[in-house]
């Protein structure tokens, strides 16, 4: 009785092993021929989102692989690790393009992309991802407003210190009544961002890349 | 032949996933915001109940009792599996829109239920059958519920379309209610309970009429008598 028990527990036992192994191989054999098409479109997709803030016209360089690592923290105050774009036309730099992360939004953190060209100015923002409300708080996202745009052409040397906030703060930068706390956030991460350009822009267009910068800790 | 009927129309019409049965709530009331992203994923889930149903269906009889839910949801998680892979490689747009809900289509208990209830016990041609119709008809109540919640929400029609079927696609998206100021609930997740509420109840509408329309056509007995 016990051994045909066993034997019974032994067969079901071997079938679920079977069952995983082919189950295994299914994966791993998709697993490897997706590889190379899943790592070429979000290639593409990155690189649609670097466009996004700095023109074509602006590198004639390969900006996914012309990077320099940026540690967690800092005045970009990112989460993780992230990688900053550097822009270089005919050999000369002429922008980079940093992640920063906006953490005091009205819920949770703002990601943001930011170009900024050599000589200071912004070329571009745009939100990577944000939880705002709907509605309300995400016209900072391209596909719901232009107010993003407003960055455009902004840099320390036109808009001194006392000026990065909203107009309500008593700033230069419009917002939407109703939703304050989010610009706020947003125009904050967009001037500490430029801050670390000026004082890290030697280091960011090094020429060797993949170097590790240090953040900056305040 | 008629036993295929019987599959087509269960899973459309009688036995709804969507309206019916109730099950798979969790992608029917989170990513049915627009139209398009219902109908993506309904379709998905229907490929994915096809498949499942068609690989359990052959070997129902060599699966030991006691495993077989644990070898059911190995096998249902493995096709969802290699499906995320595959759109995150060729439709890598909408895999970002689907995003989370496609992993989650493992979770969906319709297909397991599918599996459990009809693959198990029916040989392959008609489980397929039946996966598939299922899933579709669960397409059919999440394109519904994203029409509603996108005409509504956002006054449009379609929008997100090119991330389906690529950019040339664009020009389908309608804007049926210009410059609407948009209405936020419908977009929120209240918006997906009331509106499946709305369809359950239509569904019940009709099925009502219908019975009613039977009885009457039946020969009046007392029928006179009722005031």
């Amino acid at each position: 009785m016990s051994e045909s028990k066993l034997k019974h527990t032994a067969t079901t036992a071997a079938f679920m092993v079977m069952f995983t192994v082919i189950g295994t191989t299914l994966l791993a054999y998709t697993y490897f021929t997706t590889k190379a098409p899943i790592e070429a479109s979000e290639a593409e997709a990155r690189m649609a989102l670097l466009d996004q803030v700095l023109p074509p016209t602006m590198h004639d360089n390969d900006l996914l692989k012309d990077t320099v690592k940026i540690v967690a923290g800092g005045e970009l105050g990112n989460r993780t690790e992230t990688l900053a774009y550097s822009a270089r036309l005919g050999g000369q730099p002429s922008a980079v393009i940093l992640e920063a992360t906006a953490p005091d939004g009205y819920s949770g953190d703002i990601k943001l992309l930011i170009a900024i060209h050599h000589d200071g100015s912004l070329a571009g923002v745009r939100v990577l991802t944000h939880k705002e409300t709907p509605g309300l708080g995400d016209y900072i996202d391209i596909g719901h407003g232009d107010w993003i745009k407003h960055f455009d052409g902004q840099s320390l040397a036109k808009t001194p210190d006392e000026f990065w906030k909203v107009k309500k703060d008593g700033g230069h930068f419009d917002y939407m009544a109703g939703a304050t706390i989010t610009p706020r956030a947003v125009v904050k991460a967009v001037h500490q961002a430029l801050h670390y350009f000026s004082a890290n822009k030697d280091t960011l267009f090094a020429q060797t890349a993949a170097n590790e910068v240090q953040g900056v800790a305040k | 032949m008629s036993a295929y009927r019987d599959i087509v129309e269960n899973g459309l019409w009688k036995q709804n996933p969507g309206v019916v049965q109730l099950l798979g709530l969790c992608p029917t009331l989170a990513v049915t915001t627009t139209a398009v992203n219902g109908l993506s994923l309904g379709f998905v889930t229907a490929l994915v109940m096809a498949a499942s149903n068609g690989s359990v269906s052959p070997i129902r009889r060599i699966i030991p009792e006691e495993i077989r839910i644990p070898v059911f949801i190995l096998i249902i998680a493995a096709l969802v599996t290699v499906i995320d892979l595959g759109m995150n490689a060729f439709a890598h747009p909408l895999h970002k829109v689907l995003g989370i809900f496609i992993p989650l289509i493992v979770t969906n208990c319709i297909v397991l239920a599918r599996v459990e209830a009809f693959a198990a016990r029916n040989p392959t041609t008609p489980s397929m059958l039946d996966g598939f119709m299922m899933g579709m008809g669960l397409t059919m109540v999440l394109t519904l519920l994203g029409a509603l919640r996108e005409l509504a929400g956002k006054g449009t029609m379609f929008s997100g379309i090119d991330l389906a079927f690529g950019p040339a696609a664009k020009q389908f998206v309608v804007t049926v209610i210009p410059d609407y100021p948009g209405f936020l609930l419908a977009i929120l997740p209240p918006g997906a309970f009331i509106g499946l509420g709305l369809l359950i109840a239509s569904r019940n509408w009709i099925e009502q009429r219908k019975a009613a329309a039977e009885t009457v056509t039946m020969p009046p007995m007392t029928a006179a008598r009722s005031h």
